[in-house]
Parts: C-alpha cells; sequence; structure tokens
C-alpha cells in the first residue's frame, strides 16, 4: 500500500496529489473486480462490437466494398469516439460512485483533496482504457479491413495537439456534468450517456453533419467534439484524403484555434461550475445524499 | 390482509406475481420523467443508424429494420438491468433476504418482475417505435398481424424467460453482474443484428445468436413488417416460431432449476444475501 501510493512525494502540491491518487483508485475501482485477462476482454469487446456494428452495415450496403474513404471516416470517427464516451462520463460517474455505490463522497470531501482535480484524476482511468480500446480497434481496423492507416505520413503534430486540446474540452463537459451530478438526486444514472448519445449524433462521428436534416446541422457546430473529429481524421489519412465536407473548409489551423478557444473556456466554465455546485451540494447537505435512485 | 395472509399454493404464487409486478406497473407510470431518458437514448442511438443508412443511400427499408431494432433495444435493456441484475440489487439494498423470508416463492418473484418490466419495455418500445416512425417516415408492408403478435408473445415469452434465468446466474456473479450487464450490450447488438439483418452475419454466426430469443423474434419481425424482410430473412417465419417456442419452455424449466438450485445453496451456506463489494 505504502509503495503503490508513494503519498510523501505528493504532500507538497495538493492538485497532483488529488490527481494522482483518484487515478490510482479509479484504476482499483475499474479493474479490481476481475483478473486481467477478463478484464482485457471486457474492455475490448464492447468498443470492438460496437464499431463492427457500422462496418457491417456498411458492407451489407456496399455489398462488401471498404476501401472507400467514407468507410474510413466512419471507421475512424466511430473509434475516436470512444473517448468522447469515456471521459466525459468517466469524470460524472465517480460522483455517482462515490455518492450513490460506496457511499464515500462525504469521506472524500473531509480529507484535505482537491475535489476539482480528483474528479480529473477519476477519469483519466477511463481516458487509459477507452486508449487502448482504440489503439485495438484501429489495429484490427488496419489488419483486419484494411483501413488506410500510414503512420509515417500521419499528421503527428496536427493529432496530438487536437487530441490534447480535445481531450481538456472533453474534461470539462465530464467535470461540468459531474458538478450537475453533486446537486442531482434523479436521472444522473442517465446524464452522461445521454450527452454522449447526442455527441455522437451531432458531431458527425459516424456520417457527415450534412445529412442532418438543415436546421439540425448547426447544433453540431457548437461542440468541440465536431472540431477535434475532424483535425483528428485530417491527420491520421493524410491532406489528400476526402474526407467529409462539412468542416472541409476550415484549415487545420483555423480547426486547431476553435479547439483552443473551446478549451480554454471550458477549463474556466467547469472550475466555475464545479466549485458553486460543490458550494451548493455542502449547503444543502446533499454531499452524503444517498437517494438508491 | 387476512386474505393474503391465508393465500397459499396457486393463490400464493398468483398474489406474489402481482406483489413484484405493481411497483413497476405503478411506478412506470407514476415516475413519468423515466420515459423521457430511456426514450430519448435509444432513440439517439436509432436515430445515429439511420443517418449512417441514409448516408449511404441504402433501400428505405434499411431504415425501418434500424427503428424496429432500436425499438427492441428497450425489451433487451430491460431484460439485462431489470431481470438479470435485480436480484443482486435487490441483495444489495436488502430486499432480497425479505424475498426469501417470505411466503411466496422466489420463481413468482420473477415472474411478476418480468410482467412488470414486461409493460414498462412495451411502453417504451412503442414510443420509440412511434416516435421514429415519425420523424424518419418508415413505411411498413405488414404481412399479418395475428402471425406478428404470436411472434411477438412467443419472443417476449422466451426472452424474460431468459432473464428469470439470468437473474440467479447474475446473483451468483456478485459485483461481476454490473460488468456482465455492460459487456452484453453492444456485443449482442452486433450478433443479434439489432440494426441489420441477421442474416449478414452469415450463417454460423446467425445460428450461434439464434440462442438468443431476440435474434429470431427480431428477424420473423421484420419479414412480417417489411417488403424487403422475407428475402433478407435468417429462415422462414414459421421455423423461427417454432424455435422460439421451444426456447420459451426450456428457458423457464432452467430457470425454474436454476433458482431451486440457487436457494438450496444459498441456505445450505447461509451466503445467499451475504454483501461484497
Amino acid at each position: 500500500m505504502k509503495e503503490s501510493l508513494s503519498l510523501k512525494r505528493y504532500r507538497g502540491n495538493t492538485k497532483w496529489r488529488s490527481f494522482t491518487v483518484a487515478a490510482w483508485l479509479g484504476w482499483q475501482v475499474e479493474s479490481n473486480w476481475a483478473d486481467p485477462f477478463l478484464f482485457s476482454i471486457y474492455s475490448v469487446a464492447r468498443p470492438l462490437a460496437a464499431v463492427l456494428i457500422l462496418v457491417v452495415m456498411y458492407s451489407v450496403i456496399t455489398n462488401g466494398v471498404l476501401d472507400t474513404p467514407l468507410f474510413a471516416y466512419i471507421y475512424l470517427g466511430n473509434a475516436l469516439y470512444m473517448l468522447v464516451g469515456a471521459v466525459i462520463t468517466g469524470v460524472s460517474w465517480a460522483v455517482i460512485d462515490d455518492r450513490e455505490r460506496y457511499g464515500m463522497l462525504k469521506h472524500l470531501h473531509l480529507t484535505p483533496m482537491d475535489g476539482y482535480w480528483y474528479l480529473v484524476g477519476r477519469g483519466m482511468t477511463k481516458l487509459l482504457v477507452a486508449t487502448v480500446s482504440v489503439l485495438i480497434t484501429l489495429i484490427f481496423g488496419v489488419l483486419v479491413f484494411g483501413l488506410p492507416l500510414d503512420w509515417a505520413t500521419v499528421n503527428w503534430g496536427l493529432f496530438l495537439s487536437s487530441t490534447a486540446l480535445g481531450l481538456i474540452c472533453m474534461t470539462g463537459i465530464g467535470l461540468c456534468l459531474g458538478a450537475l451530478t453533486l446537486q442531482t438526486a434523479r436521472h444522473f444514472w442517465s446524464m452522461g450517456e445521454a450527452v454522449a448519445g447526442a455527441l455522437y449524433l451531432f458531431t458527425g462521428a459516424i456520417f457527415p453533419l450534412d445529412v442532418l436534416p438543415s436546421y439540425l446541422i448547426p447544433i453540431g457546430y457548437l461542440f468541440p467534439v465536431t472540431y477535434w473529429l475532424e483535425a483528428a481524421r485530417r491527420a491520421l489519412l493524410g491532406p489528400h484524403f476526402v474526407g467529409f465536407p462539412t468542416l472541409a473548409w476550415l484549415s487545420d489551423g483555423a480547426l486547431l484555434a476553435i479547439l483552443a478557444g473551446f478549451a480554454v473556456g471550458l477549463s474556466v466554465v467547469s472550475w466555475l461550475y464545479y466549485h458553486w455546485s460543490l458550494h451548493q451540494a455542502k449547503e444543502k447537505g446533499l454531499i452524503d445524499m444517498q437517494t438508491s435512485y | 390482509m387476512s386474505e393474503l395472509a391465508k393465500a397459499t399454493g396457486l393463490k400464493l404464487f398468483w398474489y406474489t406475481v402481482w406483489a413484484r409486478a405493481y411497483p413497476r406497473l405503478i411506478g412506470s407510470f407514476r415516475e413519468k420523467s423515466w420515459m423521457f431518458f430511456e426514450t430519448v437514448l435509444p432513440l439517439l442511438a436509432v436515430a445515429a443508424f439511420v443517418f449512417v443508412y441514409r448516408a449511404l443511400d441504402a433501400p428505405a427499408d434499411y431504415v425501418g429494420f434500424a427503428v424496429v431494432g432500436g425499438a427492441m433495444t428497450a425489451f433487451w435493456l430491460n431484460v439485462l438491468w431489470s431481470m438479470a441484475s435485480q436480484l443482486y440489487w435487490d441483495k444489495e439494498q436488502g430486499n432480497l433476504e425479505i424475498y426469501v423470508m417470505a411466503p411466496g416463492s422466489l420463481m413468482a418473484v420473477l415472474l411478476g418482475m418480468a410482467v412488470g418490466g414486461l409493460v414498462m419495455a412495451a411502453a417504451r418500445a412503442l414510443t420509440i417505435l412511434a416516435l421514429s416512425t415519425l420523424l424518419f417516415g418508415v413505411s411498413y408492408q405488414l404481412g399479418s398481424l395475428p402471425f406478428l403478435a404470436v411472434i411477438f408473445t412467443l419472443t417476449m415469452i422466451a426472452l424474460y424467460g431468459m432473464g428469470m434465468l439470468f437473474a440467479s446466474v447474475f446473483l451468483v456473479a456478485g459485483r461481476e453482474a454490473w460488468h456482465l450487464s455492460n459487456l452484453l450490450q453492444e456485443p449482442i447488438y452486433l450478433a443479434s443484428g439489432f440494426y441489420f439483418p441477421v442474416r449478414a452475419m452469415g450463417f454460423w454466426v446467425a445460428t450461434f445468436a439464434s440462442i438468443l430469443p431476440l435474434t429470431l423474434g427480431l428477424d420473423a419481425m421484420r419479414q412480417l413488417l417489411f417488403s424487403a424482410g422475407a428475402t433478407l430473412g435468417f429462415l422462414s417465419v414459421p421455423a423461427e416460431a417454432s424455435i422460439l417456442a421451444v426456447m420459451g419452455v426450456l428457458f423457464i424449466g432452467a430457470a425454474y432449476q436454476s433458482l431451486s438450485k440457487l436457494e438450496a445453496r444459498g441456505r445450505r451456506d447461509g451466503r445467499l444475501i451475504e454483501k461484497r463489494r
């Protein structure tokens, strides 16, 4: 216990300590119910099945022709979207787990920790598991379906910078949901999924936004995930690949600038909203609420 | 109260079924906001798959396939989360020990859960179906309404029979029940062809997936609802109906056996209501 936590090292910095200990705790909660083999099957089976549903749908309609730009965009979009669901729901579920399932939230808030960074840390575990799932799904796509990914031509600068900004945005959304959950007695189970489901529909993850009715298309422009998916797909498939037309008019730099704007905005909003929400939850006596809802 | 106290045999069984079904029936209509979340979430998934088909210029019937499959997810999710996992939840919340101590049989409790859950899920499925049909302009070519009703009934009997069987299996699984239920979503949507004709998975995968009643039930319903359904069906509708009928008997019988064994083991070892996290 002492060795794995090495608490001495972290005593100086509350934020860093809260983040790392939460990430370690999250990993224990996520993984210790099963042996590593079963856990790895569990971590891979769901995302792989989700992407295979789309592959079969695509294959049925195109009679098995998979070497098209549309297929690559759909496959990549769905694979990368795993990170969105994992981070957004991962952060907000930490509140549900601690409060409703383990009854630990009140005890946590009695300790000298930073709750904001604690939640970020809990979300990182889901991110780690989802990253492994994404990698396996991508490798599976390259090997089995001939996904045109060439590691040598990938624009790593664009991919890494857009992904870092995208993850900050998603964490911000997750923290807002987590903050909302602190004050919510009903439907908190479904909020993360509802947001992730809505983003799946409106961000062009698996189909071009232009397919949506014209009055719904602008909704897609409101979410950072739309820009991140576009940037990441461009970076992975190369500049000459014909992608979805919706954001084709935006340059790589413009995509990064928009993402940076969202990242700053969501970080500020999530920080303010989390602290206000925590204060409200404490004032109203909701921090130790167990609704059994 | 005095009448309940005297109930024995079949009368007790009947009362127990309705006592367990009652909170689900009443609860689903009293807490109307559940309906919003439980229909909107599947609706979002259905919409995403419909737009994928539209992006691919797929024939109109495929949109209908996705809509019907999406509506049927309500039943599968209900079986997973409100049947299979339910005894585990009940144990966690302290209800299971009350069920065990009560004079009614656990089989009646499970049947009550199934009846209540079926009504809840049917309301959600109908809402998803109606909204999706309106939103995406799905057109149906109904072959035979009575036959469709028979297929649906057989599918539900087999499906909820399987849910009753899973309930005791998941109870043994303990805290892994949660993860098992999670695991049995997307892989089952894939194997059972919720969003495409299961025949597309190939004969052997479709055959293997047919152990799940929804695979054959969904396939048969699509054959009866859409003009392209018959040409894209896996087996003939009468064959699928016969297999579903057999499945219903087998699953309910197996659920009874499994529950009896579990109860006997639990009483012997004294660990049926043990809480471990």
